[in-house]
Parts: C-alpha cells; structure tokens; sequence
C-alpha cells in the first residue's frame, strides 16, 4: 500500500513538474495596482481588469469585443411586459474556485448572486461596512439604489429582481464590473473566522483565472482555473506585472519582458508599429472628447454664439497635432461605433469668416473667456493644453480673446461645475456599458452639478432621454436617440472635439486578444504560441 | 555620552509633532479632496458627498481631526488607507524593505565611488582627473532622475539588452517573501539563478538613486580634504617623511571625515526624495511610489502617516550619524 502511495505521490509530482516546465505563460504590463480585488467597491478599469474580468463572472457578459449582452452565470432570462421584472435562470453546475484558502462544498447559487448584490445595496447587510469608507460607488452611481426594489430567490438556480421604474439598459449594467457574482459560503467563512478584510485580499470567484499571489505594486499571478464553467484556459499562468510609466512598458514589451501591454504613450506608437516581433491593434475608442459651454452664462445661453464659436475651431487641425491621427472628429455626443448613432447629422463647418458674422450678428463684441485645459492624459484627450492652445489660436482669429486656465483634476471638476463658472470647459467620457444613455445621460438634466458640465436643460432633448429609457425595443429607441442627436447638434451645448483610437500592442505570439469597445482588457481567450 | 543622548532624543519629540502637524497640514493643502478623487470621472452627487464626507469625518474641524489623528499614532494605529482600505502601517512594512534594499546599494555605490574620487580630486587638484570627476559630480547632481533613469533604460536594457527593464526579479521566479529583501529572499529560495536575477534587477535603479548622492558625496570629500591638506599638522607629517599614503589616508582623510559622515547621512533624506522617482521609473514596490499614489488620489491617511514613518525614520538615522560623529570627535561630546 505503502509503495503504491508513494508511487502515487511521485507520478503526481512529476507530472505538476512537467506541467510547470511546459506551463504557457502570458505577462501583461498593467498601468497600475490595483486597489483591492474585490470586484465591485472600485471604480478604476486596473482594478477591474485585475479582479472582476480575470476571477469574476457575471450574470450576463459581454460579447468580446462588442457591446451586446451574452448569457453568462444565466444561461437564459425573461422580462416581464411591464419591464420591472426580470427572471434569470442561472447555469447549473457553476464551480467557485477551489484555492489553499478556500474549498467550496456546494456550485453558485440564488444566494450567491442576492448576496452580491445586497451587500453593496442594504445597510443592514453586514457586508455592506466590511471596508471602511467604502461607498460602493458604481452600483450608486449607476442608480441601483433607486432602480431595485427587491431581489427573489424563485429557487436554488432561478433569481428575480424586481424593479422599481423600466431600465433598459438594466441588462447591461448586469454585465459590468460592479455586477460580479461572489461566493455567500467564502463571506460566510471568513466571518466565522472574522477575517472579512481577505475577501478583496484573497478573493474567490467562477471566472477564467483563479487568484494565486499578489506582491503589493509589483506583480499579480493568477492561474488558470480548471473548473471554469466557459472551458478551462489556454493561458496556463497569467502575470500582471504593474508598470506604471507607458514609456517604460514599451521597452518590457521590446525586451520580451511581457508579452502585452495596455495604454501606450502616443509618441511610442510608430517605434512599437516598426518592431518585427510586435504587433499592434487598434480600435476606434468607444469615448468622446469635447467642450462644454455654460449655457446658463450670457453670452453661452445663445445657439447662435455657440455654433459660431463651434464653427470657428479646425477640428481637423487639432486630430493631426494632439491626437497625432489617432482620432477622428467627433459630430455626435455619441461615437460612430455605437448603435443608434445618427450618420445623416452634418458638422457644423469650419467657416471663421461665417463664425466672425455669426457673432457680430448676436450682438458679441470684443468677447473675453476662458478655455479650461484638463490637467491629465486621457484616452479621449491626450493633451487638453495643446487642444486649447489650438482653439485658443482659432478664437483669436474670429475676434474672441481666450485665457487659458486648469487647475489639480479634483479641483478642476469641482469648478467646473459651478453654476457661474465662465467659459468653456474641457472634458470628455468612455462608455460604461455600450448603451447610448450612458453618453446621452451626461447632458440630462439630473446630470446638472454632476457630470453635466454644459449646465443644459432642455426640455425637448429631456424628454427624448426619458422616452428612451422607458423603451424596450431597440428599433423604437434607435429612432428616439437618433432624435435626441439632431437636437444636440441644433443646440450645441458642446464643441465635440474627437473620438480618439486605442492601441494595444503586443508580441506576434500573442493570438485571440480581442480589443474590448469599453475598455477592459480581458483575457479569457487568449493564447501564446511558440 | 548618555547625557548627549538624552538631549539628541529631546529635541526628537517636538519636531516630531511638528511634522505630524505638517504633514497633516500639508495634504489639506493640496487642492482636490479624496472623495472626488475616489468617485473618478463618473463624479458624485452633493448628497451622497456630503454622506461621504460625514462617514469619513473630514467635516469636523482641523483641530478634533488632528487630535485624533495623533492620539491614535501614539496607540501606534497609523490608521486605513482610503483607497486600498489596508492599514497604512501595514503597507509600509510590506513595501519599505524594497526602497531600504535599493536605498543601502545605491549608498553603497556613492560612498565606493564618492570618496575615493573626493579624495584623489583633492590630492590632485586642479589636474584633468580633478575637473573631469568634479565636472561628472555637477552634471550628476543636475540630472533630472526621470529623463536620466529612462536613459539608462533605454541604452542599457533596450539597445544593449543587458539589464533588465524593471522590476525586482525576473518573472519566472515565485516565492513568497521572508524577509522582503529580495537579494536575500532570493538566497533563501534556493532557485537557481534568481540571486543573479534580483542582483541585475537592482543595477540600474542603483545606478540612478545613487547618481545625485555620488556626486555630492565626491564633492564633499574634495572640499574637506583641500581644507585639511592645508593645514599645519599635515606639512609637518609630510615633512617628517611619512609616506604620501600615510599622509593622506591617516592624517587627512580621518580629519576630513567628519563633514563627509555628516553629509552621508544627511542623504538618507535625499535618497527617499530620489526613491519617489526611481521607484515610479522602474517599477519598483517601495514607499516612493506607494506616496506618489497616495498623494495622487489624495489619501489624506496614507500621506500623512506616511511622512510621518519616514521622518521618522530619517530622525533616526541621523540621531545615529550623531552619535558616530561623537564617537569620531570627542570634542562634539565635550560640547
């Protein structure tokens, strides 16, 4: 008996040995650590990528690569007609990962799937306060709070959550980050233990990677988990290694010292493009960068001085110089990429001698403002000083004097939405979850004081938003936004500057990487070849 | 020797109140606060805020707010981060032994190079070697860290391909930490080439910590020996005969050395400003770039706590270059 065992025992390690020595391994270069792994008290796309997209699943997914919904933990779901009831039947058979410091004794369940969401949602819930400070803020700043009012355990693998008001992106939200199921039984553990802070330190999920180490600002690993209910991975060990600088994850790309990389420095993008052994793909960014005016502040309340203004900017100028063509021109408060978006709206064109008459027309003489310059690099706008610079040259030829100001980021966003703020402010926005409310939102009233910095309230674009949101078919709310659009661009709240393009570069071996239209950098899928 | 000990460790206890106060000061200062910072772009409704705000305590006034703050350090709680929501202490002690690892070699290479080239610029002063090391120690000093580490970066690991990019060891190596020394974590390991791995790991980020203490260390060498060349006691040990080395290294250099311990310890502060920028260049997981984060994202715990370790822990360092200089001179005792 003895000898069989340890035979056993030998077979065992010898095939662990020749596994690890043959284990396929992908290192990604991530910007930055993340703050916990728990999926859904964050809010940064490095925190979702490392814990809601690698050990996570959710309800519902998204498709790679697109924005449209696919059964996840719930193989299938029924809306009520009245739209406040939606019933999900969940896959039978879903394992939570099995670790050193977890063994699961039953598959995901209702509980499972009430309890992730209870926690982020009911006080009561003593999971709710499990971290200091934590103000789950996507589920509040996604209007879940509001939205549910209960969720029903129907059976062990059917749930119901019932609504207050119709959401119709409501599925989609289920796909994002924040909706990420977790495990009741590993809480109910640690509870016993009264070890609650190693929820988002050891986190367990159902999702392609199961969690192994983290070295705080270094590296994360995660491996492969076998019992992943989409088909174990390719990827035997998955390395983050957290590199902060873009230029110095371009030279680890380079050096074969990770395999992909994320966020690329523009002026890195054509030496990377030339090296033989990478590759680099890209995709229109499903964001929009642009300027707000205060519709409330004289002489911004006008169309008329706002289309002029509008029209007095080369927008082409500023995709060559600041977006390097990385970009395209944005007409639209939505991008290209996304449905509904209204392809016969023509730009308002770049006429400074019209733009000159326009404003002599409105009475406009000898106008000073102010341009607000964002402090920081984002993908919609990688350098909003140069951006000004450049409308503030184009200003200054139809007779506007422009000051450019900015201020530290949190600072900057807090001015800018003060009621009386003067000029026009620079920002912009990546899409949450594909639907085209989640970009239209930023200009409804509700959004006044949070992200509505055009401070605009118009009752005609108001009451397309809410039509499109009490709306279910999808051809009836294309038509609505389609709508909505049309009036955007007769009101011009906005100068839309640029959607602009992510790159993504990475080693030639690197096959089945599927560039994500939302942002996340997902692996599940991917592979490395020889 | 007690007595100058007690009186070092007294003048200790304000300033650490007045860095406490400082620090907390400081943070409160910088524009933007971190409950904007942790809602992001998606921005936060005035309601929920204030509820925020409420929760975290920040709209009590300074003074309850200080209070507290230092009443829970004295308990030796350095309080939660904000963002992460782990105990700052504790992300300190995980993180400082990577910037103290790194700190020690990058010391070690200034004072191997500084003082041996402080001291032959001074014997040979005024020769090309002495314009050349002192023309190198100024530019070294003028570098800007960043631009000077992404140089590095560049030439050696990118064009070269001899050191690596970044980080502390090459990936393929996995253990957990003991002490989270990785020269020796890696020792311990017993893994086969992973000693050699942290060693070229550490090359570069040395190499630029170490740049702007070399330079000033070297700097510091020459000036103090040319003091102590010219002196009395010197012309005569040479007009006795002794041997130029003698000279130079019995009669001068120990004379010279107690500016050059002064100005060794005094970069212990110019090392963890310097670490800020290297640690962020190269990846590295130490207390710099842990600080950069927080100050970024506004942790008003981190930040202050934060500062707090590591005044203290330069107070403590130069506490004991005090007392090394009293050991080298007894006069500063007798004083």
């Amino acid at each position: 008996m003895k000898k069989k065992l340890t035979f056993a025992a030998a077979l065992l390690a010898a095939s662990v040995l020749g596994g690890m020595a043959n284990a396929k391994q992908l290192v990604y270069c991530s910007e930055a650590s993340p703050a916990g792994f728990d999926p859904s008290p964050w809010s940064g796309g490095n925190d979702f990528d490392a814990s809601a997209r690698t050990i996570y699943s959710r309800l519902v997914e998204f498709e790679h690569g697109k924005t449209t919904i696919s059964p996840g933990l719930a193989e299938s779901w029924t809306v009520s007609d009245d739209g406040l009831e939606y019933t999900f039947k969940l896959r039978p058979g879903v394992k939570f990962q099995t670790t050193d410091y977890f063994t699961p004794t039953r598959d995901l369940n209702a509980d499972d799937v009430i309890f992730s969401f209870e926690r982020q949602w009911k006080k009561e819930n003593p999971w709710f306060s499990y971290l200091e400070g934590t103000g789950w803020e996507y589920f509040t700043g996604m209007g879940f709070p509001d939205l549910l009012k209960e969720i029903v355990k129907v059976d062990d693998l059917t749930v119901k959550f019932v609504l207050n008001k119709p959401e119709v992106a409501f599925l989609p939200d289920l796909g994002m980050d924040f909706s990420s199921i977790v495990s009741k039984e590993y809480a109910e553990q640690l509870d016993k233990a009264g070890t609650r802070q190693q929820f988002t330190q050891k986190p367990i999920g159902t999702g392609p990677y199961q969690f192994v180490d983290y070295q705080v600002d270094a590296v994360i690993r995660y491996a492969a988990w076998d019992g992943y209910y989409g088909g174990r991975q390719k990827i035997d060990d998955l390395i983050f290694a957290i590199t902060p600088d873009p230029a110095v994850r371009a030279q680890k790309l380079k050096a074969g010292e990770c395999d992909i990389m994320s966020y690329p420095a523009p002026a890195d993008i054509a030496g990377l493009q030339a090296d033989t052994n990478l590759k680099v793909d890209e995709q229109e960014g499903l964001n929009i960068g642009y300027l707000a005016y205060n519709t409330t502040q004289p002489p911004f309340d006008k169309v008329e001085v706002r289309k002029a203004l509008n029209m007095a900017v080369n927008k082409k100028a500023i995709i060559d110089a600041v977006y390097q063509g990385a970009g395209q021109v944005a007409i639209n408060p939505i991008p290209p990429t996304m449905w509904s978006y209204n392809k016969d709206i023509k730009d308002d064109p770049y006429d400074p001698e019209a733009a000159k008459k326009m404003l002599a027309e409105a009475g406009v003489k000898d106008l000073s403002m102010k341009i607000w310059a964002m402090p920081v690099s984002r993908p919609y706008n990688p350098n909003a000083q140069r951006v000004a610079e450049l409308i503030q040259a184009d200003y200054a030829a139809v007779g506007v004097k422009a000051e450019i100001v900015s201020y530290e980021w949190t600072e900057y966003r807090t001015r800018g939405k003060a009621k009386d703020r003067d000029g026009a402010f620079q920002l912009g926005w990546t899409g949450d979850n594909g639907d085209p409310d989640n970009f239209l939102f930023l200009l409804g009233c509700d959004a006044i004081g949070q992200s509505n910095y055009a401070i605009w309230c118009n009752k005609e674009f108001e009451d397309l938003l809410k039509k499109g949101k009490a709306t279910t078919d999808v051809a009836e709310r294309t038509k609505i936004y389609e709508e909505a659009q049309v009036v955007f661009k007769r009101e011009a709240p906005w100068l839309t500057i640029a959607h602009s393009k992510v790159f993504m570069p990475m080693n030639k071996k690197v096959v089945g990487f599927v560039m994500d239209p939302l942002g996340i950098h997902r692996f599940d899928g991917v592979d490395v070849t020889e | 020797m007690l007595r100058y000990l007690l009186h070092k460790l007294a003048l200790i206890i304000p300033t650490v109140f007045g860095i406490s106060l400082a620090a907390f000061a400081f943070v409160r200062l910088l524009p933007g606060d971190p409950i904007l910072a942790l809602a992001g772009e998606r921005g936060v409704s005035p309601e929920r805020y204030a509820q925020l705000i409420e929760q975290f305590g920040y709209n009590r006034p300074y003074v309850i707010q200080y209070l507290e703050y230092i009443g829970r350090v004295l308990t030796g709680d350095f309080g939660i981060s904000i963002a992460t929501k782990r105990p700052v202490f504790g992300e300190f002690q995980a993180l400082f032994p990577a910037t103290l690892e790194l700190a020690t070699i990058a010391l070690i290479i200034a004072v191997l190079i500084g003082i041996p080239a402080g001291i032959f610029a001074a014997v040979k002063r005024g020769s090309w070697f002495d314009q050349a090391t002192m023309g190198v120690a100024l530019t070294g000093y003028s570098m800007p860290i960043f631009w000077w580490g992404l140089l590095l970066i560049i030439f050696f690991s990118g064009y070269l391909g001899w050191t690596p990019v970044s980080g502390r060891i090459g990936l393929q190596y996995f253990f957990r930490p003991t002490t989270g020394f990785m020269l020796i974590d890696s020792l311990i390991s017993g893994k086969s080439g992973a000693f050699r791995s942290a060693a070229s790991h550490l090359i570069l980020p040395a190499i630029v910590l170490a740049t702007i203490p070399l330079a000033v260390i070297a700097r510091q060498t020459r000036s103090a020996m040319l003091e102590v060349l010219g002196e009395d006691y010197v012309r005569t040990a040479r007009a006795k005969g002794l041997a130029p080395r003698r000279v130079i290294g019995l009669h001068a250099f120990r004379n010279a050395l107690i500016p050059v311990v002064t100005t060794i310890g005094l970069q212990v502060g110019t090392l963890m400003a310097g670490a800020i920028l290297t640690e962020t260049i190269f990846s590295w997981p130490g207390i710099g770039k842990w600080m950069i984060d927080a100050i970024g994202k506004r942790d008003y715990v981190v930040v202050q706590s934060g500062l707090l370790i590591i005044a203290l822990i330069v107070m403590a360092v130069n506490l004991i270059v005090d007392v090394l200089y009293a050991v080298i001179n007894p006069r500063i005792r007798a004083q």
